[in-house]
């Protein structure tokens, strides 16, 4: 009974902080670019990965099914590694949920990053700052409220997925029955008690997130006029 | 100036609607200060300078290659230090973080200038630990000027640091930076549109406009030559250096004694005789009256003679440069009304001096 409710809540924050950690990592180089560069890539680059936020999920769940199955390109190739596949399984979760959740950590850097401007960076190089360094040292800092909400959207918005997860994941309890599928699995069985509990506890829980999340932005905010 | 000891820039480069194209050699000590109306390309020149922006060019100072046709030195390696217009401190850290920031990034055995001794210099010893936001205006460009000095700059370049100041801050800041052109051995180049603030700070004066050199020289002189086509129009005038020998109780003067004449000024509150001071007499200040007439309400009465009469810009108007003993002064007049006193080269008049300020 009890792993009925805890198996998927676990595996769902399993999902969640993998994804927001992995993509911090990989959004923010791709950010910093889009927030810099005048290349002709740009507005293309910048199309792609807004890209999950107007297709459906189910799109981006049956081309991702297709290359990482067996006769796809990312497929043959993780079996190249002796992985194996990836559809079905966690780490295929993590790889789809990055995809769909890029935008959500890409624009609100990429905005950060654009706002905070050329200037301190310029300030910063004449103070014998070399590139990485300013980035660290000053870029990062003064775009700090931009993690934060990337960090918070990225979480939430994974916490959330539900028809990528379905495509490619499908519904095997403790590898990738998050959350959302097991809510759709038990209104399908007609098992409203426990859709309730779940229900309840995940919108309970994302407001606690949420609330959390926003206060220490706006303290993070008015902290950086004082 | 040897060639050895001084800066030589050269850029060019073209932007729509503005090109610049400059060729400049600047003495290696003292303020140099790029002067012109907004838009002439001076702020350009110092981010070439600074290699901010790239141009097509070379620039070297005191024998260091910064920029040449085969190299190009990032601005992080040029031992430079830049002050900007709006100060840009770091809103994340502390006074003493901003300060530390370039400091720390130099090795040890270059740090020309301690860090207690900017601190003191500047005056921050109370600011330490405050965040920049609730610093005044006159303290952030303190601030912002003591975090450029602490990388031990072989040049300082700094971007019309008073024109986002109030005039109260402006008062606050030029002290420290006549401390610094007096005490520092680098070269400054400063930016700057304000003719007052050029003349009470710079040595050596670059005059620019379109995006090209019209007159580069000592800044007395430049001032004064009047074949150089300004276009300051009623900002025109020249610098006397001179010494404060007289202080007045009742009427609250001081009076002011420069190679060639003496004048009455207004008196300021930490003026002491002895004091060395620059002043601008501005050319549409001046009047001329072909014998001393004490009777009227200009008190500032100076012989000079007529060294040239030539027409201004201005349709109607002639400046008529003059000498009060070696040092040159221009003053602007009608030309109608130098035709009906019949003004000419070699005669000696009064000038009779409307106004007099320090130059600041």
């Amino acid at each position: 009974m009890f792993e009925t409710y805890w198996d998927p809540v676990w595996l769902t924050l399993k999902l969640a902080t993998t994804t927001t950690l992995l993509l911090l990592l990989i959004g923010t180089p791709i950010a910093w670019w889009l927030a810099r560069t005048r290349h002709w890539l740009r507005q293309p680059v910048a199309a792609v990965v807004a890209l999950p936020l107007v297709l459906p999920p189910t799109v981006l769940g049956f081309y991702l099914l297709l290359v990482m199955g067996p006769e796809g390109w990312v497929g043959q190739f993780t079996q190249s590694l002796g992985i194996g596949l990836l559809p079905f399984t966690f780490e295929g979760l993590v790889v789809a949920s990055v995809i769909y959740s890029l935008p959500f950590t890409v624009q609100p850097l990429q905005n950060a990053f654009e706002s905070v401007g050329d200037r301190f960076l310029e300030v910063a190089a004449t103070l014998r700052a070399a590139p990485w360094d300013r980035f660290l040292f000053v870029a990062v800092p003064l775009a700090r409220n931009g993690f934060l909400t990337a960090a918070v959207l990225t979480f939430a918005h994974t916490i959330g997925e539900f028809g990528v997860i379905l495509m490619i994941g499908g519904n095997i309890p403790g590898e990738t029955k998050v959350l959302s599928v097991a809510i759709y699995d038990h209104v399908e069985s007609l098992e409203y008690t426990e859709a309730h509990w779940l229900s309840a506890g995940m919108v309970v829980f994302s407001f606690v997130v949420l609330v959390t999340l926003y206060a220490l932005n706006g303290k993070a905010r008015s902290g950086a006029l004082k | 100036m040897s060639e050895k000891k001084s800066i030589s820039a050269r850029f060019r480069c073209a932007f729509p609607g503005f090109g610049l194209d400059v060729d400049l050699t600047l003495p290696g000590t003292g303020i140099t200060a790029l002067f012109g109306h907004s838009g002439c390309g001076k702020t350009t020149v110092l981010r070439c300078m600074a290699g901010l922006h790239r141009a097509e060019g070379a620039m070297t100072v005191l024998d260091e290659h910064w920029q040449s046709a085969d190299t190009f030195l990032p601005v992080h390696k040029r031992p430079l230090a830049y002050v900007f217009q709006e100060t840009h401190l770091f809103p994340h850290l502390t006074v003493r973080k901003n300060l530390e920031f370039g400091y720390r990034r130099i090795p040890a055995t270059d740090r020309q200038i301690g860090f207690d001794e900017a601190v003191n210099w500047l005056g921050l010893g109370g600011h330490l630990d405050r965040m920049p936001a609730g610093l005044s205006g006159g303290e952030r460009q303190r601030v912002a000027i003591a975090r450029a000095l602490l990388t031990s700059p072989r040049l300082l370049l700094m971007d019309e640091p008073m024109s986002a100041l109030d005039k109260a801050s402006k008062h606050d800041i030029l002290p420290y930076l006549e401390r610094l052109r007096d005490a520092l051995a680098i070269p400054i180049v400063y930016v700057s549109h304000s003719t007052a603030e050029v003349a009470r700070l710079a040595d050596h004066l670059v005059v620019m406009e379109d995006g090209k050199v019209l007159a580069s020289g000592p800044t007395r002189e430049t001032l004064a030559r009047m074949d150089n086509p300004f276009r300051l129009e009623d900002d025109a005038g020249v610098l006397v250096e001179g010494t404060i020998r007289e202080l007045d109780q009742r009427w609250h003067l001081a009076r002011f004694e420069f190679d060639g004449g003496s004048l009455w000024l207004r008196r300021d509150n930490g003026m002491k005789i002895g004091d060395r001071v620059r002043i601008q007499l501005l050319s549409r200040d001046i009047s001329l009256a072909l014998e001393e007439n004490p009777d009227q309400s200009i008190q500032n009465l100076v012989p000079a003679t007529i060294d040239r009469i030539e027409p201004d810009v201005t349709p109607g108007v002639s400046i008529v440069r003059l000498l009060a003993g070696p040092t040159p002064v221009m003053s602007r007049l009608t030309t109608r009304a130098v035709d009906q006193l019949a003004l000419e080269p070699g005669q000696q008049v009064w000038m009779q001096i409307k106004s007099v300020a320090l130059a600041d």
